[in-house]
């Protein structure tokens, strides 16, 4: 089974986002940036598809700038078998990488693709659901667990109040949630051949898939700051100062 | 051969993810117990720190030594512990082989030590023979196709779980100093040799050193290191030189972790209405420590780089280890007393590194033999 796992470079989680003075969105300029944690889940979830069996070659595939190719290689190093980089410079929405990823899939034939549930930058949670549409293949998003079973794959989602469990044909997609795995780190010797694994260099016009934005940000801010608390004594006061606040009637 | 940039930069900062992710929290821990977990060990197997210095024709990563020094300013920034379990495999262990052994002698060693499946431990210093240990007493006397072992060695760092010695023993009796001295390959687990209980140190507990007695421990002459006897302490110096700036790197790594310790306490904690580091007489510890960890960092990988390219910087090593471990004790001296009464108390970790510090003055070269390699090769230097 070939699994094709997309990944995006984001801001590094660590890294404490500013909002740019002109509310245009958020700095990047010199900040850390890395694999889109979800997506690092669903590149260890196909590592280890493979190492059981089950998966017969991984590739990964990003939609970005020159530098997402660092992210690229980072999958590799992981264990990913080739990479594919649709390098763009421009600002791209969850429809059109869907549709690039529709694109890819055509060419690549996987029986699986696995991807983030979303990217930690936009939160959109919506390219996994939009590829599966545009491909007509099931999904099984927010997926806790998945386990091949025959020609079906069984994925149990992390759904509101519990899990449910689905069975899905294959071809399918899956979007993987934060308790699937635990993304092992890249070893050393494999960050060092990773340099050696293929990277075939794409553009969104070898898909044609038109880029233009059909969303605009009108702007971004900061959450608005916490105010200090205050401590009261008795709980009759508590009532009376959420009454004070508008909180309860 | 030198990484490229971008490989370099995911090596580093794989490394340090795994440092704040994994090390770091267990930093109390490890102190505590006195032990680093199997289950961390085992993640650093996988993760090929026990390889990086090792060629990469022996399974190992073959970094330049300004490659290993950017690594070590990665691990350096947690409880050196963690950076001893590694340690002896990638530098005074291990480096004996590389430099100065026979191919038989590489093929057998190095793969095992890349992988961190067999652990070296250097076997130099003795109770009677520490800074001057061209007098070591230990000997290695010729007995057929053996040599026969007798001695005593202290303070051999991974001695409890060492696989073999890279052991310094003098194999002629009649030569005084360090002509009569050679190097051994020893294996481990021979009869005739006891490993002493660990020592109670003053710090980096969770990294062991002890005794390791020699009473009539046979090896056969194939372990000699190399192909003639009397060379042994020539190769122990070569394995100190390197050896130096590796420790200096670590100095520069835990004086990194430290300022910014210090540099965010500074920032929260507050004192008189505001933050403590408003105040200018706080600011000028951090000022301090800032320039002097900025000083040692620049002057080890200007060291590594002249050494990679081939330059002789054995006084340079030693202006390393010299100025970089009375560096990090300065600093963490300045961490305490920024924390107050919070650094002088275990819970938030200042003293220990306070207490693990104070060795990278004394080991591996003391800093008065380091003044007295840097002052007698200057003498040398204007006098021809």
């Amino acid at each position: 089974m070939k699994v094709l796992v997309p990944v995006k470079r984001v801001i590094d989680y660590n890294v404490k986002v500013r909002v740019k003075a002109d509310q245009s969105g958020v700095e990047l300029a010199n900040v850390k940036m890395s694999m889109n944690p979800f997506d690092e889940i669903s590149v260890e979830e196909a590592i280890r598809l493979k190492e059981a069996g089950t998966a017969t070659e991984i590739v990964v595939v990003t939609v970005g700038p020159q530098q997402a190719q660092e992210t690229l290689r980072t999958a590799l190093a992981m264990g990913a078998d080739r990479g594919i980089h649709v390098k763009t410079d421009a600002e791209v929405e969850p429809l059109a990488v869907a549709k690039i990823l529709k694109a890819v899939a055509g060419e690549e034939s996987p029986e699986l693709i696995i991807v983030g549930k979303q990217a930690i930058d936009d939160d959109s949670n919506q390219t996994g659901q939009m590829l599966s549409a545009l491909l007509g293949w099931p999904q099984g998003t927010f997926a806790s667990k998945v386990e091949k079973d025959g020609d079906k794959l069984n994925v149990t989602r992390e759904i509101d109040g519990g899990l449910q469990t689905i069975k899905l044909n294959l071809p399918a997609v899956v979007t993987s949630d934060l308790r699937l795995n635990e993304p092992r780190y890249a070893s050393l010797p494999n960050i060092m051949k990773a340099k050696k694994k293929p990277i075939d260099a794409k553009t969104p016009e070898d898909y044609s898939v038109d880029l233009t934005p059909r969303l605009q940000v009108q702007k971004v801010t900061e959450p608005a700051e916490r105010q200090a608390g205050i401590k009261v004594e008795t709980a009759a006061e508590l009532v009376a100062k959420l009454k004070e606040a508008g909180v309860i009637g | 051969m030198a990484l490229d940039l971008e490989t370099r930069d995911q090596l580093l900062s794989t490394i340090r993810r795994f440092v704040e992710e994994r090390l770091i929290p267990l930093e109390a821990q490890v102190s505590e117990n006195d032990e680093v977990p199997a289950e961390i060990v085992q993640e650093m197997r996988e993760l090929g720190l026990f390889g990086i210095s090792i060629p990469v024709e022996y399974g190992g990563l073959g970094l330049t030594m300004e490659e290993e020094c950017l690594v070590l300013f990665e691990l350096g920034r947690t409880s050196p512990a963690f950076r001893s379990v590694i340690g002896t495999n990638v530098g005074i262990g291990s480096q004996g082989i590389v430099m100065d052994g026979r191919q038989d002698q590489k093929d057998e060693w190095l793969p095992k030590l890349a992988t961190g499946e067999a652990i070296a431990s250097f076997a130099l210093t003795e109770p009677e023979a520490g800074s001057d240990a061209a007098s070591l007493r230990t000997t290695a006397i010729r007995d057929g196709d053996d040599y026969i072992i007798n001695g005593t060695k202290r303070f051999i760092t991974n001695a409890t779980k060492a696989s073999m010695f890279t052991l310094m023993a003098r194999t002629d009796p009649d030569t005084p100093g360090g002509k009569g001295v050679s190097a051994f390959i020893c294996p481990a687990d021979i009869p005739g040799i006891t490993i002493g209980k660990p020592e109670k140190k003053m710090g980096q507990q969770g990294a062991h050193i002890s005794d390791v007695i020699f009473e009539d421990a046979r090896i056969p002459a194939s372990c000699l290191l190399g192909d003639v006897e009397g060379k042994g302490f020539i190769t122990a110096m070569k394995v100190l030189e390197r050896g130096r700036l590796h420790i200096s790197a670590v100095c520069a790594g835990v004086a990194d972790r430290l300022l910014e310790e210090s540099g965010r306490y500074a920032a929260e904690r507050k004192q008189f209405g505001a933050p403590i580091g408003n105040l200018q007489l706080v600011q000028a510890m951090l000022a301090d420590m800032k320039t002097e960890h900025y000083a040692a960092r620049c002057m080890v990988l200007d060291a590594a780089r002249r050494r990679d390219a081939g330059e002789d910087v054995a006084t340079e090593s030693s202006c390393c280890k010299y100025f970089a471990s009375e560096m990090v004790g300065r600093v963490a001296d300045k961490a305490v007393q920024i924390f107050g009464g919070a650094g002088y108390v275990a819970d938030y970790g200042i003293e220990r590194f306070y207490r693990d510090v104070r060795i990278f003055r004394i080991y591996e070269g003391t800093s008065q033999v380091q003044q007295v390699i840097i002052g007698r090769n200057v003498v040398k230097e204007y006098a021809e």
